[in-house]
């Protein structure tokens, strides 16, 4: 049980947090010939698509709408307008999705009244899937901006059913939070697919972004979950939701169609996993297969094969409130104590984490909390932390800049959850001290007792040898 | 007979051994090593004795004349610290190959200790001999020699090859090779009144560390430790030190004892495991120290500082006594240090549910009694079943073990802490005995293990639900029915070696009268293998003689 603070600083110092629209373009990155757009200054655009350009080293389908000065005084409508026609007339994109900015909620963009007023100017684009999303930078933080987007979605391709219409049984919807890497995805599709049931992933990144060569150049997302699929989710049997940040997405599934949602606050653990394969084999009717029994058994020997690793280290970690909750709990379970847990954004999570306080902070507070961590656990922004701190680091999450994989970091399913043992424990046993004849000795100032050391040289006698 | 035979002998003839003592003739001819029981045995060769014995030896090259197998499968992999040299962790082999063993390998080993001499340059060679050359023949020997001599540097035999013995007998075959070509051929710089020699310490996980530290407030000097953190010269020049300490029960008594009768320096044995007996042994050393000549007030500084240092570990055991009271340990492990861990885990509130003497002398046995009292519940050869069926049963909260047995405990997902050779902790001293302490501590709160008895979400029942149902099932059965009982007790086996059950034994001293050990021995040759349950035979005698000669089950 932790106290939530929040950072009482002014200026925040090494930023562990990204801004809203971003995480609002990178769900949209999971749709199928989908173009996100920043409708903000080019520049908003630009640093989110180095952003994720180093992180997932893929081309990036990104646009903006330049909001040039003039635009951002007199309004946008115009740089909306000219921005889709320009997207389509280049990418011929099935769905755009729009993600407001900083600059435009600070002139206070009417977007959505921009695009009725779109859509009867140009009936020719009436099959153009355009969504819209309300990402203000200076609220809210990168999962916010991701799960509203997931929200959006939902409201807008899935049709609003008077009386739920017939279901799928063996068809499952399932809201991935941004907590999960595309590998996370494939992984879970793995697990659910053993069971007969067929997934239907919103956002999927694991088409997009999970870095294969195309076919064919395509200037918009290379894959993802379809439109159509997205339209057909209300007739699917139950909804999975991955991540508390998924809520809202599933809440407006069930109040739109009917499909009952159960949610997975983390997929990294024992339990976590069993809860989640419980389900599964209660919703499709199947028992666990071998494969997953398997998994679960060496999951447990990880665990007990790790545990010595892990007991008693101390463990700073700064990461958005999922992947927090997600690793964090697991590491705790695992052992370790997390001495610092460091945070972007509220969630009903936090106040349940096992540390004493989780601030909603910077890599600057975390550092600072850090202090005789064995390790610091973020994202590639804590690498200077780490070196001052001479504490290794794992690195988490979104950006992992200086790593190749970071899309293929697996940490859910019974096998993520003991790779991320193996991984974070092989940091321990190479960090591992080793002893030298100093070790153990003792400046007894410190605890009170007394030194007894009789000086040395009356005690050496030197003797001629027989 | 051969230089080894006669080596083996020799050291069979340990005087300075107590088991030994208590031995007729014949059987200490058999030597003091159980025969291995072919597809049940487990543990480490001669070889493997011999090196870590002697490995800990920081600058010397250590090379193995043997095939791959020998040290590429074993390299670097012990625990020994070193404050220098990083020489000793060096894999050196022959790695002799199909010619070698049809040629001989002599050659190829000669070559070897060129190109190690060429290359490192260290103070000394020391060869150990495998099984292989010994069959082959090889004049390790002659070889080393004419190396020596060659080089111009001390070339030392191992003469252990793995089959003569398992790892007990191969620490006693190093400590001869160190006694008949090292010990004595160098003088030390300068000598002291406070000059001391460790013997069978190997500083594993730095363990001497946490000792030297109050010998050096002392001004008492470790003229050399055999062999941890050593350096060749100092085991070259130990002969000049004033008095030993002996550490690990009887793996190198050989040492200690013919020090004393070549150089007149006696030894106590002692233990750096546990706060009462780290008191002892600092005081031994100062006794004996002062015996040989060393000022008097040597003891009432030792005093002073043992005084401090036990003030200073319950303070600081204190926090965790509340925690570990009451908490039950099985301890597994060679006879090594069984006895001295049983003070020190009592020392911090535990329990014994129960240890092992699977390697342990008749005097160990005897010290983990007397610390014990009747609660001794020692575990002679337990089985993996019948250690996760103590576990099970809450008997025990945590195992203490070697590497080997650990997957028992884990299996049954109880915690586990590892106490021998391989182990990355170091538990000696004062120091030590905090850092254990903290360990069982830590192993004992870890929330893991709430996690992985966690039953999976598909099982009606665990692989340990059935476990216990059929050991209920089978205590159930032998309740129900006396006859089955009575079989099932008087199946029970008593002599593995000669295959002797209970039952035969009590039915022989029924027909036969027979009243002593011996004549059991020569009845039916329960107790005449490896003498490992003798006692047990006697306490079988003992319950006879009280009871009738007819057993209670039969006269009814």
């Amino acid at each position: 049980m932790a106290l939530v603070t929040q950072s009482k600083k002014a200026c925040t110092v090494n930023p562990l947090k990204m801004s809203q629209p971003i995480g609002g373009a990178l769900a949209f990155m999971g749709v199928a010939g989908c173009m996100p757009v920043l409708h903000g200054s080019q520049g908003c655009t630009s640093f989110g698509l180095v952003l994720f350009v180093r992180h997932f080293r893929e081309a990036i389908p990104l646009q903006t709408t330049a909001m040039n000065e003039v635009a951002t005084i007199l309004g946008g409508l115009d740089n909306i307008e000219q921005s889709i026609l320009n997207i389509v007339k280049r990418a011929n994109p099935q769905v755009i999705g729009i993600c407001s900015t900083g600059v435009t909620e600070t002139k206070g963009d009417d977007v959505d009244g921009y695009l009725k007023l779109f859509r009867k100017r140009h009936p020719e684009l009436a099959d153009l899937g355009i969504v819209y999303v309300s990402t203000p930078d200076f609220k809210d933080a990168f999962q916010d901006g991701f799960a509203k987007a997931v929200t959006k979605l939902v409201e807008e391709f899935v049709p609003r059913y008077e009386t739920p219409p017939q279901k799928a049984p063996q068809k499952v919807n399932v809201l991935a939070g941004c907590h999960l890497t595309p590998g996370d995805i494939d992984e879970l599709r793995d697990v659910i697919e053993c069971f007969g049931l067929q997934p239907i992933f919103l956002p999927d990144l694991s088409g997009s972004l999970d870095g294969h060569i195309p076919e064919d150049f395509t200037p918009t997302t290379l894959g993802g979950v379809s439109r159509a699929d997205i339209g057909e989710m209300g007739k699917a049997g139950w909804t999975l939701a991955i991540g508390e940040q998924m809520r809202d997405a599933a809440v407006a599934l069930e109040a739109r169609a009917g499909v009952p949602f159960a949610l997975f606050d983390r997929l990294t653990g024992l339990a976590a996993n069993d809860a989640f394969v419980s389900f599964l084999s209660k919703i499709s009717g199947r028992p666990a297969p071998l494969k997953l029994r398997r998994q679960r058994g060496q999951l447990v020997d990880a665990m007990l094969d790790g545990h010595f690793h892990f007991g008693a280290k101390r463990i700073a970690i700064g990461a958005e409130p999922d992947l927090l909750w997600s690793v964090g709990s697991f590491l705790r379970e695992m052992g370790a104590e997390i001495v610092a847990a460091v945070t972007t954004t509220s969630s009903p999570l936090l106040a349940k984490f096992p540390s004493n306080e989780v601030l909603i902070g910077d890599l600057e507070d975390l550092e600072q909390r850090a202090g005789d961590a064995d390790l610091l656990i973020t994202h590639a922004h804590g690498r200077q932390a780490a070196e001052r701190l001479g504490a290794p680091l794992y690195r988490l999450g979104l950006p992992t800049f200086d790593r190749l994989g970071a899309a293929h970091e697996v940490t859910v399913g019974y096998r993520g959850s003991r790779n991320l043992i193996f991984a974070i424990g092989n940091i321990f046993i190479a960090q591992a001290h080793e002893p030298n004849p100093e070790s153990w000795r003792q400046t007894f100032a410190s605890d009170g007792h007394t030194d007894l050391t009789t000086p040395g040289p009356q005690l050496v006698q030197i003797e001629p040898v027989a | 007979m051969t230089t080894l035979a006669n080596k083996i002998q020799d050291v069979f003839n340990e005087p300075g051994c107590g088991k030994n003592q208590g031995k007729s003739e014949k059987e200490r001819k058999k030597g003091c090593t159980k025969q291995l029981a072919p597809g049940a045995a487990a543990g480490g060769c001669a070889f493997d004795g011999a090196k870590i014995a002697l490995q800990p030896i920081t600058d010397v090259a250590h090379l193995v004349h043997g095939p791959i197998a020998c040290e590429g499968n074993s390299w670097d992999n012990r625990g020994a610290k070193s404050s220098d040299s990083s020489l000793y962790r060096t894999g050196f082999t022959t790695d002799i190959g199909e010619n070698d063993v049809v040629f001989g390998g002599e050659k190829r080993l000669f070559k070897s200790i060129k190109e190690i001499v060429d290359k490192y340059d260290p103070p000394a060679v020391f060869v150990y001999q495998t099984c292989v050359p010994a069959m082959t023949g090889d004049d390790i020997e002659a070889v080393c020699k004419a190396a020596a001599a060659k080089f111009n540097k001390p070339v030392v035999p191992v003469i252990s090859p793995g089959f003569v013995g398992p790892k007990n007998l191969g620490n006693k075959l190093a400590g001869e090779a160190i006694l008949d070509y090292v010990i004595g051929t160098m003088e030390p710089e300068y000598t002291t009144p406070y000059d001391i020699n460790i013997i069978g310490e190997y500083n594993l996980a730095g363990e001497l560390w946490q000792v030297k530290p109050l010998l050096d407030e002392l001004g008492i000097r470790i003229l050399a430790c055999i062999s941890g953190d050593a350096k060749y010269r100092e085991v070259a020049s130990s002969h000049r030190a004033r008095a030993a300490m002996m550490v690990c029960s009887k793996a190198m008594i050989n040492v200690a004892r013919k020090m004393e009768e070549r150089y007149g320096i006696p030894f106590f044995e002692g233990s750096f495991y546990g706060i009462g007996d780290m008191s002892d042994s600092l005081r031994e050393i100062s006794r004996l120290l002062i015996e040989r000549g060393a000022p008097q007030e040597l003891m009432a500084r030792t005093e002073a500082v043992i005084a401090r240092e036990e003030v200073r570990a319950w303070e600081r055991i204190a926090p965790y006594t509340a925690r570990l009271t009451g908490k039950r340990v099985l301890l597994i492990t060679g006879g090594v240090k069984s006895w001295s861990v049983v003070a020190a885990l009592q020392e911090a509130g535990m329990e014994i549910a129960g240890t092992s003497v699977k390697k342990s002398t008749k005097e160990d046995k005897e010290r983990i009694k007397e610390l014990m009292g009747q609660d001794a519940h020692m575990i002679d050869d337990m089985t993996p079943r019948e250690m996760y069926k103590m576990l099970k049963e809450a008997r025990a909260d945590i195992m203490l073990s070697g590497g080997r047995s650990q997957f028992v405990a884990l299996k049954a997902k109880m915690p586990w802490l590892d106490i021998n050779q391989e182990r990355h902790h170091a538990y000696a001293g004062y120091e030590g005995m905090v850092e254990l302490v903290a360990e069982i501590d830590k192993a004992l709160s870890n929330p893991v293990w709430a996690q992985v008895r966690l039953p999976a979400p598909w099982e009606e029942t665990s692989w340990e639900e059935r476990a216990t149902k059929a050991i209920e099932a089978e205590a159930a059965s032998l309740a129900a029915d006396p006859e089955k009982a009575e079989a099932h007790r008087r199946a029970r086996k008593i002599c593995s070696c000669r295959d002797v059950s209970l039952g035969a034994i009590e039915d022989a001293i029924a027909s036969k009268n027979l009243d002593s050990v011996a004549a059991v021995g020569a009845e039916l040759g329960a107790g005449t293998g490896c003498g490992g349950c003798q006692e047990k035979i006697a306490a079988i005698l003992g319950e006879k003689a009280g009871a009738g000669a007819i057993p209670a089950s039969i006269a009814a």
